[in-house]
């Protein structure tokens, strides 16, 4: 089993039966898989291209313009569409990644300094939408000290902050943990088996809140694997192989 | 894309919501002065290496960024296609996005409900788009991935369409809810097969996955770069000469060749 597994499986369980959910692409889209395949076979997926749809694409995608994602699809509008779904309210939840965070959950992905030089990472993409928009957001990240920031250059996409309209981000779930956002900080909620909270700890660039017991995310099983197999064949998201 | 940067264009100013490489290789050629857009990269890869060059070292010249996010980028063209100045909206409050930004506005709502921003009108000059198929006049039939397609055409002064096929104007008329672009709002309609490779065409063409791979690993380097733009570009007269570059066996690979048609759609009246 590699971390990203365990990101897919922890992703999949943030998602509820019958939920419409922004599924973006990578480890969130087989997060989406799996949670179709298990315990939320009438959620719906909307893709920010404008693709909706109510079963997983047959096949690997890299993106989600690919055409595999069309196939199959309940509807291929246009992204004005589903934005406005999202304005409206009536979209549960949205995952969005990362380069770095701060304690309040803001995402920055546009530009940030390295030695004090300028670094220009891709930018936000729908992630803003998403977050300002979405009833809640699921964070996925790299969990290394350098990204994880008591302030960051560029708040991309906000999280908890006075005067938020609705939503903002409930869980955050790296390569070491699964931790709850919430306005006064990040908190570890589970910690990914073998990772010790001392190791989680010494990753993270600010204090985080750590309750006396806990206990370890819980693996995937082998009928997990075998979904996520099924939407990765050749690890290619999650580094099997 | 490869033709603009053999015609030698300058101070190009580039919109789109997620650009995919092309972005990327035409700013490495020293195209472009702007770029509006929510976000600039490989999608399989990550990083635009010859973006960031320019962004931070000014490599092969300074170029300016109007940060949006998909969302806003899409409004700013609709509310040209509407023929409204701005469109309001309630994404991006709190993000960054929103702060000094030349086209983003606070307003406050003249019905009495919460602060909402203003996205003001974004009129390119000419939109590209790539269809299945066209008939002679540009009207064209487009299906699967749509984006903001609909909202490029209708801002935009004029339109080039580029497509798989040259169709009788009746295969169009068949099918009207399927015609996205009204050829009125065509300039110029090209038949141009495999025109959008390397990305996808549904029906047509799948993705052809390597060239986004090598030139993620070649454009990290100015040298990388140079030798991707000798052997893709300027080494090549056209995009048939592109295509025979790929080869027969990648073509035959790459063209999809079974079919998943729609169910037929009765328009007697």
């Amino acid at each position: 089993m590699t971390a990203r597994q365990l990101m897919v499986v922890a992703a999949a369980r943030e998602i509820r039966d019958g939920e419409v959910v922004f599924v973006g692409m990578r480890l969130p889209l087989l997060g989406f898989a799996l949670a179709k395949a298990t315990h939320a076979p009438n959620a719906i997926g909307l893709f920010e291209n404008g693709v909706i749809r109510d079963r997983p694409p047959d096949g690997f995608i890299y993106t989600m313009g690919d055409p595999p994602n069309i196939v199959n699809a309940v509807a291929c509008l246009g992204l004005l569409d589903v934005m406005s779904l999202l304005q409206q309210g009536r979209v549960d939840a949205g995952f969005i990644g990362g380069a770095e965070i701060d304690p309040r959950g803001d995402l920055n992905t546009t530009r940030t300094s390295a030695s004090g030089k300028l670094v220009r990472l891709p930018g936000s993409g729908g992630a803003a939408d998403i977050a300002v928009l979405a009833g809640r957001t699921i964070l996925i990240m790299e969990h290394e000290p350098r990204r994880f920031r008591p302030t960051l250059d560029y708040v991309t996409s906000p999280g908890h902050f006075a005067g938020r309209r609705r939503g903002g981000p409930a869980t955050l779930i790296t390569t070491l943990g699964v931790f709850d956002v919430t306005p006064d900080g990040l908190r570890v909620r589970t910690r990914h088996p073998g990772i010790s909270v001392d190791a989680i700890r010494a990753a993270t660039g600010f204090p985080i809140a750590v309750p006396t017991n806990v206990s370890e995310t819980v693996p995937p099983t082998e009928a997990e694997l075998g979904h996520i197999r099924r939407a990765d064949p050749n690890g290619f998201w999650t580094g099997e192989n | 894309m490869q033709e603009l940067i053999r015609l030698g264009r300058r101070d190009l100013t580039l919109i789109g919501p997620i650009s995919d490489m092309a972005f990327d290789q035409l700013i490495g050629a020293g195209c472009v002065r702007q770029v509006i857009a929510a976000w600039v990269g490989n999608v399989a890869g990550g990083s635009g290496y010859a973006f960031r060059r320019a962004v931070e070292d000014g490599i092969p010249h300074p170029i300016t960024v109007e940060d949006h996010s998909n969302f806003t980028v899409g409004l700013a063209l609709k509310a040209a296609a509407m023929g409204v100045p701005f469109l309001p909206t309630y994404t991006v409050q709190g993000s960054d996005i929103a702060r000094n930004h030349p086209r983003i506005r606070p307003i406050s709502d003249p019905f009495g409900g919460p602060a909402l921003l203003a996205v003001g009108a974004l009129h390119p000059d000419v939109a590209i788009v790539h269809a299945q198929r066209a008939d002679r006049h540009g009207n064209a039939h487009l299906w699967g991935n749509l984006g903001l397609t609909v909202e490029a055409v209708y801002a935009a002064r004029t339109t080039i369409v580029t497509c798989e096929e040259i169709v009788a104007d009746e295969v169009i008329r068949s099918d009207p809810n399927r015609t996205i672009i009204p050829g009125f709002l065509v300039g110029a309609v090209v038949e141009e097969p495999g025109g959008a490779l390397p990305s996808s065409v549904q029906g047509y063409w799948r993705r052809d996955f390597q060239p986004f791979l090598d030139y993620h690993q070649q454009s990290k380097t100015v040298e990388g770069y140079a030798a991707w733009r000798r052997d893709w570009v300027d080494g090549l007269h056209d995009r048939s000469e592109y295509l025979a570059r790929l080869g027969a066996s990648t073509l035959d690979a790459l063209r999809v060749q079974d079919s998943r048609l729609a169910a037929p759609a009765n328009f007697a009246p």
